[in-house]
């Protein structure tokens, strides 16, 4: 009877509103580990901040536009690689975005049931190459490829856009731009294709109900309802290729200066860095390289904050219609 | 009377035709992209295949690299295999308990503000490239002290972080609240509930989780340039010391103008494209696999 006594009684003193010291433990760690992961990323952004401050104290905010890059006369700046980084990406962004479309309207309204699993794999799979693995592919094999077959082609048909002008080496922009569109179509498309799962079936089949073809439903359903999603998984694919450093690095070719023809050697914010800290000599050079890195943080902070953004007002409005 | 009807219906016939045809054309177009994707992957796939089979012996695995060898020395990126093995274990060692932790917080003790607030943080985290990582580690640690492969470990452990605990906090919400409650009403305090009721439902997913995270990391050159590059060709063991990786190999390999260079640079991507491939495709197996088991109950 005093055992049974004795049970309940400790019993009521777990479950009551004392706090056991295992779960305080436990909060404390996990809750530090979470902490940690805070104020890791503003850790980041100071140290970044911190390494580049010569650069900072020597240029100033100037350095961001000033093109040039000179080792021996110790004068830096980010402008050619600024162009560099805008034109590949977006270009890039440009190729990709319709292909992704495409691939993730095939798998989720096309593809015959046995090989949709097989090819939404493959396409994920994509995503799991290394960048070192496509950048050796991209200077070895697919740079001369395009040097000797594609570039003559684009500049003998299109020759009248500045952009197609004489075929170069296969170290060129145009090998940076293909290089990233390979990288950015999986990321592009698996999130689209979730988004496109993601439309009511309802809604579809009212539209092809009224007697629609599939790609008038997808035209006017399912591209209006994934809209702001397809927005941000094109700003994330953006942001990935605004980041790529290795395999930029490895086809490019590196060039300082501003060239509009794509099949001429050019440089990027990160393939720069890449290329450059090894061989760096001063400790200006290095602090340049990182103010490089620095905008390149910044960027890379705006376009995903941007996308998180649009993600989540999405799904509050999504959340809200339902 | 009947001459307007016909006109009529013969718009409408032309019109429904063109829209099939779009249709169609659009239809083509989307075949065509996924069959540009998978093609993209097979020649890509076949490339490193046929070139890097050809070198892949077990001296690559084993040997270091000779400089300025004659054509009979046996020589190979045993150091880079060996590097890369143990700065992914150190990086391993490091993100898996902290992603796990993170994870049950935010899960199990978090409110919903703290919860967006973190996640908002680790997506933002991913999205840093992994070259600015780089930099970061190298202003944190490299600078003063050198680069070590305990460096490279730790600037790999932050790009791993986030996919683990991303991952683990998508296995604990699938994890039934009957369970929890099943638990805490038996008088089990929360912390025992959560390691050793809530975490081992998830052990599927986490796995899955944290083979996705190396698999990841295993190919990453950009950070390690910045901590663990500047290296000897021995062989070395000891993770105090820069230690040689297997991307940082292809990558040095792949500006070399030599041909034989070139030849040890497929191998490497082979032995390294063929780990991931099987590593990922194997945790996504796992994981519908644990997916399943858990969403049966």
């Amino acid at each position: 009877m005093s055992t049974l006594d004795a049970t309940t009684e400790s019993t009521r003193r777990l479950s009551g509103r004392r706090v056991h010291l295992g779960d305080l433990i436990l909060q404390l760690v996990a809750g530090a580990a979470t902490l940690a992961a805070l104020v890791l990323v503003f850790l980041i952004v100071w140290k970044v901040i911190d390494g580049a401050r010569p650069a900072i104290e020597q240029f100033g905010v100037g350095f961001v536009t000033h093109v040039g890059w000179d080792p021996v006369k110790q004068v830096f700046g980010a402008g050619s690689f600024l162009f560099g980084t805008a034109v590949t990406s977006l270009v890039a962004l440009l190729l990709a975005a319709p292909l992704s479309l495409g691939i993730a309207l095939f798998l989720t309204e096309l593809a015959p049931g046995a090989i949709r699993g097989p090819v939404t794999a493959l396409v994920e799979t994509l995503a799991a190459i290394p960048s070192v693995v496509i950048g050796l592919w991209g200077i070895l094999v697919l740079g001369p490829v395009l040097s000797d077959h594609v570039e003559p082609f684009l500049h003998d048909t299109l020759g009248f856009i500045p952009l197609f002008g004489t075929p170069g080496s296969g170290s060129s922009m145009f090998t940076a731009i293909i290089v990233l569109t390979i990288m950015i179509l999986p990321i592009v498309s698996s999130i689209s294709r979730e988004l496109f799962l993601g439309v009511p079936s309802e809604l579809k089949e009212a539209a092809l109900g009224l007697g629609t073809t599939r790609w008038e439903m997808v035209r006017g359903v399912m591209f209006p309802y994934a809209r702001g999603g397809i927005a941000a998984a094109l700003i994330l694919g953006l942001g990935r290729a605004l980041g790529e450093a290795i395999a930029v690095t490895q086809v490019i070719g590196a060039f300082v200066g501003i060239q509009w023809n794509l099949f001429s050697p050019g440089d990027t914010l990160a393939s720069r860095i890449a290329a450059e800290y090894q061989g760096a000599t001063s400790n200006l050079e290095v602090a340049s390289l990182i103010y490089l890195g620095l905008i390149l943080l910044v960027f890379s902070l705006l376009v995903n904050l941007l996308a998180q953004w649009i993600v989540r007002t999405v799904a509050r409005r999504q959340g809200l219609a339902s | 009377m009947s001459a307007p009807e016909a006109t009529a219906g013969g718009r409408r016939n032309d019109r429904l035709r063109r829209r099939k045809i779009v249709n169609r054309l659009m239809e083509g177009l989307a075949w065509l992209a996924a069959a540009i994707a998978v093609a993209i992957l097979g020649i890509v796939v076949f490339s490193v295949a046929r070139k890097g089979a050809s070198e892949l012996n077990l001296n690559l695995l084993t040997k270091p690299p000779v400089p300025f060898a004659p054509p009979d020395v046996a020589q190979g990126l045993g150091n880079a295999f060996i590097g890369t093995l143990i700065i992914v274990g150190i990086a391993t060692v490091i993100a898996l308990p902290v992603g796990i932790l993170i994870a049950i917080y935010v899960s199990e003790f978090a409110g919903p503000w703290v919860k967006n607030a973190v996640t908002l943080t680790l997506d933002v985290l991913n999205g840093i490239p992994a070259i600015v990582i780089g930099i970061f580690v190298f202003g944190l640690i490299v600078v003063g002290r050198g680069q070590s492969g305990f460096a490279g470990g730790f600037a790999l452990s932050i790009l791993m972080l986030p996919l683990v605990a991303r991952s683990t906090m998508e296995v604990l919400a699938l994890v039934p609240n009957s369970l929890r409650e099943a638990s805490l009403g038996l008088g089990v305090p929360r912390w025992r509930t959560t390691l050793s009721i809530v975490l081992p439902q998830t052990i599927g997913g986490v796995v899955t989780g944290a083979t996705l995270a190396v698999a990841r990391v295993a190919g990453e050159t950009a950070p390690l340039l910045f901590t663990s590059s500047i290296v000897g060709n021995q062989i070395n063991w000891n993770p105090h010391h820069a230690l040689q990786t297997v991307p940082v190999a292809i990558f040095e390999l792949s500006e070399s103008p030599s041909p034989d260079d070139h030849a040890r640079a497929w191998a490497a991507a082979f032995v390294l494209m063929m780990f991931i491939l099987f590593a990922s495709l194997g945790a996504r197996w796992l994981a519908t696999r644990s997916r399943r088991k858990l969403m049966a109950r």
